[in-house]
């Protein structure tokens, strides 16, 4: 039994980073911008955040630098696109590139040096009983606010004036133009906000997941969050379950390695991306609402006539 | 100081003094002269490229002026955003409708009010005004299913909901048809008789004799008149627009009836929906006969581009026999093979369907007749000869009248009426059997649409199959020796020419079955 509580606590921390920076995507992707710099985005947070977080010893204060250091970087990409109307799939790409590099060499002297934990949450009587206290009262704090975050994204995207807006300027820009929306203003939010998400995910790795800093550590993480928006039709709800899908089955195969089970390794560790594509795949079956949440203007420039 | 003695007796509601838009080397907008006096419906006439978009588009603040001064209601204006143009009661009806697909009504709607309205209000007021004006709309329907006329009433209701002074409506009644723009012209009487001003910018002359009080005509981005169009006749304005007489087209009744070989069949054409909006097609069967012109009218997104996708072999039948050309079946076989039979295509987009947008024309010529004139075109082991290819290409231009500014430029570089001539002058150009076209004039000036009208009915008169699709009415009834009509992806026998009135495609564009014609001729008589 104790076991079985701890494996499926890790469940959830190998969810949180996917779930973060793939709920951040989806608000960029929504307002019609394809962003694929996540990767770079979220090795760049957890560079800086755990600098931050070894200097002052803080791990919230290392958060707080990923989650800036993040949204600054895709400020970056967002005055290549949206001012300079630049390609944004080279874009993207050339951001994970320069990300990749970038941290490699910021954090060269912080490579295998321990740093601050963020501890998981304790309250007394709650966290103690049996099974669900830890799973439901004792994780660590990040994971109770990427729930929220899904929640609060969620509430503004399809009961808020701004999140209409912020669909419309996605589904037409030129329509969105022409009835007198700033069109580029949102879409820089939209572009700060995914890249602050993505630096808090990569902040969680360096912080909480494994508490210290690791060359590329962000292993592949940020195109599996592109791959969750996109599998789970830019809906947040489905951008959770995705994430813990991919999470179960990637803690669920890591174990099963452990125990020996005679298949091979590159088939176990390719199951967590298998399983997650073929339930949103499953979900998505829906064609015709799956087109209708589909941002129309997805990854067009767009340049105001003025 | 504002003088305001001269406009006491008829206050102006709008006066524009000089306005002027610049684009690059274009003047669109040349010094403009306009008023609109409180509770006028005011005629904006001209062509395609006259400046009628850009002048508008300065009035409701989407283009900033270069030059020149806007008066609103005696006192100068400067309308920098389409927010403030409504703040000021300035609203306007989009051409293109400025509306989200995947968006509600009501949600469309709440896009363009003031923030602080209530998205569960915005529903019930759409209600309101939809009842008061007899425009029908369901607030919770998705744009994306609605048809066009639908659309429109969205537009309309969304712009009145803002209470503007002035409603600019443009070219309201190019996707309508006709029966629907009769329900746009009382509801646009009622807003007059409520004092408020309406510009109204088309250029389909009987409805501006019939509704508007006066009349501004533009060429070339100048204004070239005013006058009262109740007082002008249909051929009297064409002019004032066109600014030369308009070469008429002439058309002959063809000979021989149903003796006359078959060359394209289509023999129950069903198609599945391609996307979340797209239209299936249900079941179409259309004989087009060696020496006729057939058109197919409909109202816009009632399956039209899907069956010029089917017919020209953009997307591929599932049985064979569905399309047949010269006795083939070809619903299995691409557009290559197709024209190999001697058909031609022309789509409706021009630049990136049509053409290739930054290729030359000799090359765009090449890319399209590659494979029907290789014999011609290409020497051993592929090599293009292009001597023979450029002179095809000088050949077009010349027979087609086609107005360039280079001996050989890219298709982008010529206007829209140009490289559509070019583009219809190229399939001619090969004497093609079959030829289907999609919306052959759309956006092309009265003297290049004429030419090209001319050349279609000149085409089968030499002995081909034409089959022309097309929104715009008036051309159909130019043009064609039979009129089918598509509604909601099915398609009506085809109507010969004789019988066809305006009032019966109207009907059927509408969805009526053709049986019901005496049923619509009792009710109104």
């Amino acid at each position: 039994m104790e076991i079985l509580v701890a494996i499926l606590l890790t469940v959830a921390t190998a969810a949180t980073p996917l779930l973060i920076a793939a709920i951040g995507e989806l608000v960029v992707e929504r307002s019609g911008v394809l962003n694929l710099g996540v990767e770079g985005m979220i090795i760049m947070g957890a560079v800086s955040g755990f600098i931050a977080g070894y200097v002052t010893g803080s791990p919230w204060l290392g958060l707080l630098a990923a989650i800036v250091v993040g949204a600054l970087f895709s400020l970056l990409f967002g005055f290549m696109v949206l001012t300079l109307a630049t390609n944004q799939v080279a874009t993207g790409l050339s951001l994970t590139l320069l990300g990749l590099g970038l941290s490699g060499m910021i954090g060269a002297k912080f490579v295998g040096v321990p740093g601050p934990k963020l501890s998981n949450l304790y309250i007394p009587g709650l966290t103690d009983l049996p099974v669900v206290g830890r799973l439901v009262f004792g994780q660590d704090p990040v994971v109770y606010l990427s729930i929220a975050l899904t929640f609060g994204v969620g509430w503004f995207l399809f009961r808020t004036r701004t999140g209409l807006t912020l669909r419309a300027i996605g589904d037409s820009h030129g329509s969105a133009h022409a009835l007198g929306i700033s069109v580029v203003g949102y879409r820089y939010l939209a572009v700060m906000f995914g890249g602050a998400c993505s630096g808090l995910a990569g902040g969680y790795l360096s912080l909480v997941y494994t508490p210290q800093w690791t060359e590329n550590m962000s292993a592949g993480r940020g195109w599996i969050a592109l791959a969750l928006v996109v599998f789970a039709s830019w809906r947040p709800w489905r951008v959770l379950g995705g994430a813990y899908i991919f999470g179960a089955v990637w803690i669920g195969q890591l174990h099963a390695q452990a125990f020996g089970i005679p298949v091979p390794g590159q088939v176990l560790a390719a199951a967590p991306y298998a399983a997650t594509i073929l339930v949103l795949v499953l979900i998505s079956r829906n064609k015709r609402l799956t087109m209708m949440n589909t941002p129309a203007s997805l990854g067009q420039p767009f340049v105001p006539d003025r | 100081m504002v003088d305001d003695t001269r406009s006491i007796p008829h206050a102006d509601l709008l006066e524009v003094r000089g306005l002027t838009k610049v684009f690059g080397q274009l003047k669109a907008c040349d010094r403009i002269d306009l008023t609109i006096a409180k509770g006028e419906i005011h005629a904006l006439l001209g062509e395609n490229g006259a400046g009628k978009s850009t002048l508008v588009k300065m009035l409701f603040g989407s283009l900033e002026p270069a030059a020149g001064e806007i008066r609103w209601k005696g006192k100068p204006v400067r309308i920098a955003s389409p927010g403030e143009a409504r703040r000021l009661g300035i609203g306007m009806v989009f051409q293109h409708f400025s509306l989200f697909e995947a968006l509600t009504a009501a949600e469309n709607i709440a896009l363009s009010l003031d923030r602080d309205t209530p998205i569960g209000d915005i529903a019930q007021r759409a209600r309101q005004v939809s009842a008061a004006y007899g425009l029908p709309l369901d607030p919770g329907a998705l744009v994306g299913d609605l048809s066009v006329g639908e659309r429109q009433r969205i537009e309309i209701i969304r712009c009145l909901l803002q209470e503007p002074e002035l409603i600019i409506l443009d070219e309201p009644t190019s996707v309508l048809t006709p029966q629907e723009a009769d329900k746009l012209f009382e509801t646009l009487e009622r807003l007059r008789g409520e004092g408020k001003s309406i510009l109204y910018i088309s250029h389909r002359l009987e409805e501006v004799k019939r509704m508007c009080d006066r009349a501004t005509v533009l060429r070339h981005g100048k204004v070239v008149g005013h006058c009262d169009p109740r007082g002008e006749t249909a051929a009297s304005l064409a002019r004032m627009m066109v600014g030369t007489e308009v070469l008429q087209v002439v058309r002959q009744a063809p000979e021989g009836g149903a003796t006359r070989e078959p060359v394209l069949e289509i023999r129950g054409l069903t198609r599945r929906p391609a996307g979340p909006f797209s239209v299936p097609l249900r079941g179409i069967s259309l004989t087009v006969r060696a020496g006729e012109v057939i058109g197919v009218a409909g109202v816009a997104g009632n399956g039209q581009g899907e069956f010029f996708e089917a017919v020209s072999g953009e997307a591929l039948q599932d049985d064979a026999g569905m399309v047949r050309i010269r006795g083939k079946d070809v619903g299995r076989t691409g557009i290559s093979a197709r024209r190999l039979l001697g058909a031609a295509f022309v789509p409706e987009e021009r630049l990136g369907h049509g053409a290739v947008p930054t290729m030359t024309l000799s090359d765009n010529l090449l890319l399209s007749r590659y494979r029907t004139d290789a014999k011609a075109f290409l020497a051993a082991a592929g090599v293009v000869r292009s001597g023979v290819v450029a002179a095809a290409s000088k050949r077009v231009v010349e027979a087609m009248d086609v107005r360039k500014s280079a001996e050989n430029p890219e298709a982008a570089a010529l206007s829209g009426g140009n490289l559509q001539k070019f583009i219809i002058g190229r399939e001619l150009d090969r004497q093609p059997a079959l030829m289907i076209v999609n919306q052959p004039t759309w956006g092309v000036d009265a003297g290049a649409a004429a030419r090209i009208r001319q050349a279609l009915i000149d085409l089968a008169r030499a002995g081909s199959a034409v089959l022309v699709i097309s929104q715009d009415l008036d051309e159909l009834f130019e043009i064609s020796d039979a009129i089918a009509v598509m509604h909601d992806g099915t398609m009506s026998p085809p109507l010969p020419r004789a019988e066809a009135t305006y009032e019966k495609v109207g009907l059927l564009m509408g969805g009526a079955e053709p049986g019901h014609f005496e049923h619509a001729h009792a009710g109104a008589a």
